[in-house]
């Protein structure tokens, strides 16, 4: 593979009209680099429940992805209210999302989970009141699996 | 099946452009996006009431074949048009979710001979 490639794309808390456009970026980039389906799928899936967190929980933030070597690295990072207790977050079912999300569809307490399912490895990093930032690396295996 | 068949053994309305010889793998009843982003499957016609833009990454990210939008409910302009540009289908009927998954679902019986959709 050749040199890395990256973008960076900003999220507005209450905005669902940006979800999407970094993960959708992120999808087409794949394609054209020749990923394998599944890959592609499990690295949109991380990309787009991650920027629909932002949108529902925090004010701001943003996302970021690094193709390079034999990894996508994706950066998630927001400007509040953090997150608790991330055991309790990672239950499926458990969710804190207020009505309005719910009501477009979101906020069913699977978003964490979807992501660590999806993921090679996550990493988060919250400090309630400061903000959360989730690291997802999805390997680039020829086969696409996990 | 196909959902041009489909289309045409179901009273449905095509509301954007796009491909209806996609064949449909099976379908999948949710108006919970992340319930369909972790269950749905490539192919899948899926079957719901939501109708604003997000939908249509979901079904581009899932590989799905088509939304059906039930309770002929209006469906934003942007997201059918975001729909065309992933190249999914939306489709809408007066039915709602449990009588058209139903419908949907025995259809599938019907065309794999009694297998399961």
């Amino acid at each position: 593979m050749g040199a890395g490639k990256s973008d960076y794309f900003p999220l507005k808390g209450g905005d669902f009209s940006d979800a999407g456009v970094g993960s959708k970026c992120l999808r087409s980039e794949l394609a054209e680099m020749g990923v394998p389906g599944e890959t592609i799928r499990r690295a949109a899936i991380c990309a787009f429940e991650a920027e629909i967190n932002v949108i529902i929980h925090a004010v701001a933030g943003s996302l970021n992805y690094r193709i390079e070597g034999d990894e996508i690295k994706i950066t998630v990072t927001d400007m509040g209210p953090g997150i608790e207790d991330i055991g309790l977050a990672m239950k499926e079912g458990y969710t804190t999302a207020p009505d309005w999300a719910r009501e477009f569809g979101w906020g069913s307490g699977m978003g964490l989970p979807n992501i660590k399912k999806n993921a090679d490895a996550l990493q988060i990093d919250s400090v309630p009141g400061e903000g959360t930032t989730l690291e997802i690396i999805i390997n680039l295996r020829a086969d696409g699996q996990k | 099946m196909t959902i041009y068949e489909l289309i045409g053994k179901l009273e449905l309305s095509l509301k954007n452009k796009g491909c209806t010889d996609t064949p449909i793998t099976g379908c999948y009843a949710s108006d919970m996006l992340s319930d369909v982003l972790a269950n749905g499957k490539e192919g899948n016609l899926w079957i719901t009431r939501q109708t604003h833009p997000n939908i249509a990454a979901v079904a581009a990210i899932k590989g799905l074949s088509g939304i059906i939008v039930t309770g002929n409910k209006d469906i934003d302009p942007e997201t059918l048009e975001k729909a065309e540009s992933e190249g999914i289908v939306i489709l809408s009927t007066g039915l709602q979710t449990c009588e058209t998954a139903g419908i949907v679902y025995n259809l599938f019986l019907t065309d794999k001979g009694g297998g399961k959709a």
